[in-house]
């Protein structure tokens, strides 16, 4: 078993279990879900519960046919992947497609390797690129607020040939088109406060993630260098929900807090150029996607030295 | 007679090139999009094989040791050239649409490795039933990764349609689509192995 | 001969037209050798350095021989050869020069003359790089450029792929899908990732 390794101590004991964290991100989730559905009316309630429902069913496939606890399954992995894929997908999206993305996700993206604590890639983010790739149109047809005249729009702040202006204010309530769980900032920034004063996540990813997409959007912008809108780019698209709920992910980021940073400055670089310069209007999803790749060689070039060790 | 019988139907079964030695992969990913571009790879490598492999064959006793691999490319470039020329001439649609990977036969893992592993050292007819076996089984497998992207990721078989109200999964066709298929098969396969292994 | 077209070279070699992860060239290797990381960074330095040299080389004879004779059609034949030579060169001469070079990087010699991605980058260029327009000094430029791209895109994917390996030896993939099959799954959801850049304008 030369294939462990055991840092160093002091180690800290605390009850945080599993099932304690899992259930408690659910919970911060849940005043951006309240909100995706005040937006965007009901429909968007039936694509969580389709899609949640799928992930855990799924999942209690995959254990019974594995031999393994069942009861696992109701330790919230499940439901929260099901719910982050929700709140990636737009709210009027035909009822197959999320039901198709939980069986993605959990299959995929989490049980072929073994299930919880072994995935390489964030479950909920495998099955939502799956969908974007597999049905580009109906994961690029968007629905607008329910109050909004017209019900059906194509498209988001970012794309790029839109022409229709938001204000700040609009962006941070959540009123305009996108996925039901991302437009509600301050709905977002509620949840991920519940989870930073538990301590659930820290600030070290969040903080370089939206950072680094900030100054990038700022220094390389469309109106010229160190003209460009980074608060807009900060809100307009998933990255809110991407830096805090996604990227935070502790079995897909590294374990160090300077290996945390690196992963952060990357999703950041990758999102800001996706957006500034690929043919996808959103780029956070397969930033965090890339770097869930890059997650074990940036543990291996940030582990903590021991104390006293000689760097040979 | 049996002897050469297993050489043939080796390559199609229990040595299959793609899932069970995992060899000439990249034709293999890189052209199953349709079911008519993986055939037109297969018999093209198919041919390629037999050629090369009879060559071989004929000419083993007068290659020296040391310098038998060049030799071998020599041949083997010489009949892909061929396969090109020909390809180019009386297939010129299809010869498009597979691109490099018809020059890329030349460095298929397939091709050389029957040479070393079986041209040189056998004779000629059992070294074309082998080389034709595995370019049987190369070809076949080829059709079912094929098959599978076209029908699940485009919802045509041979470009007819085949079901009408069915969303394709554009993964499938997209080159993620062809390494998740693979790996799929591969451990299908070596499950049923196991399961049969067992009982 | 502009910026953007450098650009898109070194940006289309190392990440959307990746060859390992959307051209499937050198696939062979990247399953065979991804299982820890330090032989995958051998590998793909070994690969970069021999796709840099062999776009070089064959872009000379193409261009030097094969095109005004009027032989393109020869160049399979003749660029294997060449790749094949040149490899086996450079395996005589780290030998004679360095043990210590030979015994790290040795064993991959003889892989790489069948690693698809030496010969597919080389057949790449003669097509994209001698198109009527072009002058010699820039088709050279580029091709050179191209080869050594698409070797930092060799390292980059065994790099990632590697430290993924070594992590999964601790998990509990099931049975049926260890090593082979769950590798080219992880490399389709690379290959997912990596489509994200697809479509990129400069």
């Amino acid at each position: 078993m030369n294939k462990l390794t055991v840092s160093q101590s002091p180690h800290i004991k605390s009850n945080q279990t599993t099932k304690n964290i899992m259930w408690a991100v659910v919970w911060s989730l849940v005043p951006a879900g309240i909100a995706g559905i005040y937006i965007f009316g009901i429909s968007s309630l039936n694509v969580m519960i389709l899609s949640v429902l799928s992930c855990v069913f799924t999942e209690a496939l995959f254990l019974k046919f594995r031999n393994r606890n069942p009861k696992t399954v109701l330790d919230g992995s499940a439901i929260l992947t099901g719910l982050l894929l929700a709140y990636n997908l737009p709210p009027q999206i035909p009822f197959w497609i999320p039901v198709v993305g939980g069986v993605v996700s959990i299959a995929l993206g989490k049980q072929i390797f073994g299930g919880l604590g072994q995935n390489i890639f964030n479950p909920a983010l495998v099955g939502r690129a799956f969908l974007q790739i597999s049905w580009p149109v109906y994961m690029t047809t968007w629905k607008n607020p329910r109050w909004w005249p017209d019900a059906v729009s194509s498209a988001t702040p970012l794309a790029k040939e839109t022409s229709a202006h938001f204000s700040y204010m609009d962006l941070f309530l959540g009123n305009r088109a996108g996925s039901l769980g991302e437009v509600c900032v301050i709905a977002l920034i509620i949840g991920a406060l519940f989870l930073l004063i538990t301590k659930i996540i820290s600030l070290h990813i969040p903080l370089s993630f939206i950072g680094t997409v900030g100054v990038i959007t700022w220094v390389f912008g469309k109106d010229g260098f160190f003209k460009g809108d980074f608060i807009f780019n900060i809100m307009a698209g998933g990255l809110i929900l991407g830096a805090f709920f996604m990227a935070t992910d502790y079995v897909t980021s590294p374990l160090t807090k300077k290996g945390k940073i690196v992963f952060g400055i990357g999703c950041g670089i990758l999102t800001a150029i996706i957006r500034l310069r690929g043919s996808y209007p959103e780029g956070v999803c397969y930033a965090i996607l890339f770097m869930n790749a890059a997650v074990p060689i940036i543990d291996r070039f940030t582990k903590t030295q021991k104390y006293g060790f000689i760097k040979k | 007679m049996k002897k050469l019988l297993k050489e043939f139907f080796k390559g199609i079964g229990s040595e299959n090139p793609t899932f069970r030695l995992v060899l000439g992969l990249c034709p293999t990913l890189a052209v199953s999009t349709s079911v008519v571009n993986g055939l037109g790879m297969g018999v093209a490598a198919t041919f390629v094989l037999i050629g090369s492999n009879v060559i071989i064959s004929l000419v083993r006793k007068s290659i020296p040791d040391q310098i038998r691999i060049p030799c071998f490319i020599v041949i083997i470039a010489t009949f892909v050239t061929i396969v090109e020329l020909m390809m180019k001439a009386y297939a010129p649609e299809l010869s498009k649409s597979l691109g490099i990977f018809v020059p890329l036969i030349v460095v298929n893992c397939i091709v050389l490795g029957r040479a070393e592993a079986f041209a040189c050292k056998e004779g000629v007819f059992s070294s074309l039933l082998d080389a034709l076996g595995m370019g049987i089984g190369f070809t076949l497998a080829l059709l079912l990764i094929s098959a599978i992207r076209e029908i699940f990721g485009n919802g045509t078989l041979f470009g007819l349609l085949i079901v009408k109200s069915y969303e394709p999964v554009l993964y499938l066709v997209l080159a993620p689509g062809a390494l998740l298929v693979i790996g799929l098969l591969i451990g299908g396969i070596n499950f049923l192995a196991r399961k049969r292994s067992t009982t | 001969m502009d910026l953007s077209m450098f650009l898109s070279v070194i940006i289309g070699a190392i990440f959307i037209n990746n060859f390992i992860l959307s051209k499937f060239l050198g696939l062979c290797s990247f399953i065979g050798i991804s299982k820890e990381t330090k032989p995958a960074l051998y590998m793909g330095v070994s690969v970069t350095f021999v796709t840099t040299c062999a776009s070089i080389i064959t872009w000379a004879i193409y261009n030097f021989i094969l095109v005004p004779c009027h032989i393109e059609y020869l160049r399979t034949i003749s660029f294997i050869l060449v790749i094949a030579s040149f490899v086996q060169l450079v395996e005589m001469v780290i030998k004679k020069f360095s043990q210590a070079l030979y015994r790290t990087l040795g064993i991959y010699l003889p892989l790489i003359t069948v690693n698809c991605a030496v010969l597919g980058v080389a057949v790449l260029n003669s097509e994209m790089f001698f198109k009527p327009g072009l002058n010699t000094l820039t088709s050279f430029t580029l091709s050179a450029l191209q080869g050594f791209c698409v070797g930092l895109g060799y390292i980059l994917v065994m790099l990632f792929m590697s430290g993924i390996r070594e992590r999964l030896e601790l998990c509990d993939v099931p049975k049926s899908f260890k090593d082979a099959p769950i590798s080219f799954i992880i490399a389709s959801l690379m290959s997912m990732a990596f489509m994200g850049f697809s479509g990129f304008r400069f």
